[in-house]
């Protein structure tokens, strides 16, 4: 009998643990309130570094666009450097920089990049901004989704709808200014000459914004966004995040006028302004959980109420789990996430770093032909043929001249790099050269062998690279 | 399985196909995206049915409003890559192989272009890159028994080659007289002082340097390379001196030949080989 009690009790309380946990499932439109505070300027702030999105392809540079990732004719162009296909390795670092950024900063502080920079939470504050100034606030939006199809309706969602395909267009036309010259390319929109890859990409980022930002919103962290999932399991109970100071908010009440503050009451005077500020429609005070992309505008709710009821500011603030359950804090060196990332983020620094210093101008890479190795010739000469590839990464076409530098390789004759080449700029040249050393003179089957191409151009900067390949002789 | 006459569960829709008392089929519709999807692959077959040939007929297709074939964009594609040769392929016709050889840019494209002509004509005997085989003469190299110049290169292609050199086993030089004269080939350049060189009539075809000569296709028996090049050089010098090449009095003699390509390929393409073979390296 005793142990029924038990049971049912149990199931009890899970099932008011249950309710406590709502999940978002999207079947109720969230409609956030809108709050002024200091995380919603700092929002703001965050939020128009996409404005480089927008502006960022008319920069010029040296006669040319700044940024210029031309794809068809398979060169990057940023400020004075030039990408070519060759250079791709560096990406992989520079997006390991990045990977392992968002691990660090999620690590210390949270999913910043979720509340404060992405894109889907930018685009999404934009248009509910837009929806707030045009429909009104979250009240009055709820009820005009319930009203039938009126006039007065119609006008305000073309209102909205046109706004956000606006924002759209322009996304869509922003990203493909980036690869391609971005004056030509409205040239090209407004003369309606643009090539269908031009049409096709605008079209898909306008109707993908117009969707994911404006009717999608909040549901695409919770269920299309892997990166919200891979964020959350880095958070740890060290992780200084957007929190609720459960200690002190417990045990909620709400205040009744002329009823006095029972002894157990906390802080937590259960408004619910955390939750209609959310704009993922989460409550803070049920713990850290998926929906939360850690934006800071329930700090900027509570804090306002905490203000008027004559509270401390702070029943939502940034603080770790083991900060709110009274834990000692371990300072940042102590953690090895810390070391572990910082390593990690260093290496790519590195190779970003060498990859961009080691950066030449004229690049050589020498092929070594393969059949045949070598060819015995009449004078008893073995002879080796190689391909010469001469990356031109400058503006314009340069001579250059080919030569052979530093071998223990005896009586050496080099044909074919008589006369200086012309390397294409932007381009490979390949150039064919034949070496020649008499069969006496090998001291191995393979010999080091290293090719030099120089090149001067008219103002006098002299351009140089070598390369370091192998003499192959027969069996010895 | 039993129909039941009394449904249990009336209000929910099942179809009356009720098992084990409560285990029961629900008539319940699948979700809107799904059939919506599935109206629309239906869509899509209509028009790719419409678009594109798709049903076989007795003896023949429904060839589809743009009369698209695989084989018809095969041609087109090939249409394509001709159209781009045409100003190098045009020039070249013009051109004599050794005009072509002193054009940086042609020479180039017959380079690139080149290989797939000699991997299907040329490189199941003399290798890939003219790297030679047991029998067959390294391309690379600059020993040409018939001459390294561009044109004698293109005559070789067009015409063919086959050498000539009576056995000489037997009669003519006893075993032992082949053994001094092969070791004498097989230290190079050490030939032309063999008494035997001069007196049993060698000179004749190989020269008095003991270089051979381009007008015959004798070769050169002064330098490393070997026509007949085999792991045990000496005994394959001694095999050639005694049952000569393409002799028809000996049954074992070798019989090499380089067969005529004037029928076989264009004289456009001729041109091309030999500026092909000719930039292996070996070119005179």
């Amino acid at each position: 009998m005793a142990e029924k009690n038990i049971q049912e009790q149990t199931i009890e309380e899970l099932y008011a643990e249950a309710n406590e946990h709502k999940i978002n499932v999207g079947d109720i439109k969230i409609h956030a309130k809108r709050m002024k505070g200091k995380f919603r300027s700092i929002k703001w702030l965050t939020n128009s570094i996409w404005l480089i999105l927008f502006f960022g392809p008319y920069l010029r540079w040296n006669g040319h666009q700044a940024v210029l990732l031309d794809i068809p004719n398979r060169q990057f162009h940023i400020f004075n450097i030039t990408l070519l296909p060759q250079d791709l390795w560096m990406l992989s670092f520079v997006l390991l920089f990045f990977a392992i950024l968002l691990a660090v900063v999620t690590a210390l502080a949270g999913r910043v990049w979720c509340g404060f920079f992405c894109f889907q939470t930018v685009w999404t504050d934009v248009f509910t901004w837009i929806e707030d100034k045009i429909e009104g606030g979250p009240a009055k939006r709820r009820k005009l989704d319930k009203t039938p199809w009126d006039m007065k309706k119609i006008t305000m969602r073309a209102k909205k709808y046109l706004l956000w395909l606006l924002i759209s267009v322009f996304t869509g036309i922003s990203f493909v200014a980036w690869f391609t010259d971005s004056f030509q390319l409205w040239k090209d929109l407004i003369t309606l000459q643009a090539s269908s890859t031009v049409w096709i990409t605008i079209l898909m980022f306008t109707v993908g914004t117009f969707y994911l930002a404006g009717f999608l919103r909040e549901q695409t962290c919770f269920w299309l966004c892997p990166y919200a999932r891979i964020q959350a399991v880095m958070i740890d109970d060290t992780s200084i995040i957007p929190s609720y100071d459960v200690p002190r908010g417990e045990k909620r009440g709400r205040l009744v006028k002329g009823k006095p503050v029972s002894e157990d009451q906390g802080d937590c005077v259960d408004c619910n302004q955390c939750v209609a500020v959310c704009p993922t429609g989460v409550d803070i005070r049920g713990g850290q959980q998926e929906g939360c992309i850690m934006c800071g505008l329930c700090l900027d709710a509570c804090d306002v109420v905490m203000d008027k009821i004559g509270k401390p500011k702070g029943l939502i603030k940034y603080a770790s789990w083991d900060g709110i359950r009274g834990k000692e804090e371990k300072p940042l060196f102590k953690r090895p996430r810390v070391w572990l990332y910082t390593t990690i983020m260093t290496i790519a620094l590195a190779g970003i770093i060498y990859g961009l210093s080691g950066m030449e101008s004229i690049e050589l890479k020498v092929i070594h032909s393969r059949q045949p190795l070598f060819v015995l010739q009449s004078d008893g000469t073995i002879q080796n043929r190689y391909t010469l590839k001469v990356l031109n990464k400058l503006p314009a076409d340069m001579d250059v001249k080919v030569s052979v530098k530093q071998h223990d390789l005896k009586g050496l004759i080099i044909s074919g790099a008589e006369k200086p080449v012309k390397a294409n700029h932007g381009t490979v040249t390949p150039v064919t050269i034949f070496v020649k050393v008499p069969k006496k003179n090998l001291t191995a089957q393979s010999v080091p062998i290293t090719f030099v191409v120089d090149g001067k151009e008219e103002t006098g900067q002299v351009y140089h690279s070598e390369r370091e390949s192998v003499f192959i002789g027969p069996k010895r | 399985m039993s129909e039941h006459e009394h449904n249990p569960f009336p209000e929910e829709g099942n179809t009356g196909h009720i098992w084990d008392d409560n285990l029961r089929e629900l008539a319940n519709p699948a979700p809107n995206w799904w059939m919506m999807a599935f109206y629309a692959s239906i869509a899509f077959v209509i028009g790719y049915g419409l678009i594109y040939p798709m049903i076989p007929l007795s003896d023949s297709y429904t060839k589809g409003l743009t009369g698209w074939t695989a084989i018809g964009e095969y041609k087109a594609s090939i249409v394509e890559v001709e159209a781009v040769r045409k100003p190098f392929e045009d020039k070249i016709a013009k051109m004599s192989a050794r005009e072509i050889l002193a054009d940086a840019e042609l020479s180039a494209y017959v380079e690139a272009s080149g290989k797939v002509i000699f991997g299907d004509n040329c490189a199941a005997c003399h290798g890939t890159g003219g790297a030679g085989n047991p029998d067959f003469p390294v391309l690379a190299d600059d020993d040409w028994l018939y001459g390294g110049s561009i044109e004698q290169i293109q005559a070789t292609i067009t015409n063919g080659r086959q050498g000539m050199m009576p056995k000489m086993g037997g009669q003519q030089l006893t075993d032992a007289e082949i053994d001094k004269l092969a070791n004498a080939i097989y230290n190079n350049g050490t030939v032309t002082k063999e008494p035997l060189y001069t007196s049993k009539g060698c000179m004749g075809c190989h020269g008095p340097d003991g270089k051979g000569m381009v007008a015959l296709g004798s070769a050169n028996l002064t330098d490393g390379i070997w026509r007949f090049s085999e792991p045990d050089q000496l005994a394959s010098i001694k095999y050639t001196i005694k049952h000569g090449v393409n002799d028809a009095s000996d049954p074992e003699t070798r019989k090499p030949k380089m067969p005529a390509f004037k029928d076989k390929l264009s004289e456009q393409d001729i041109k091309k080989m030999a500026v092909y073979v000719y930039k292996f390296g070996g070119g005179k």
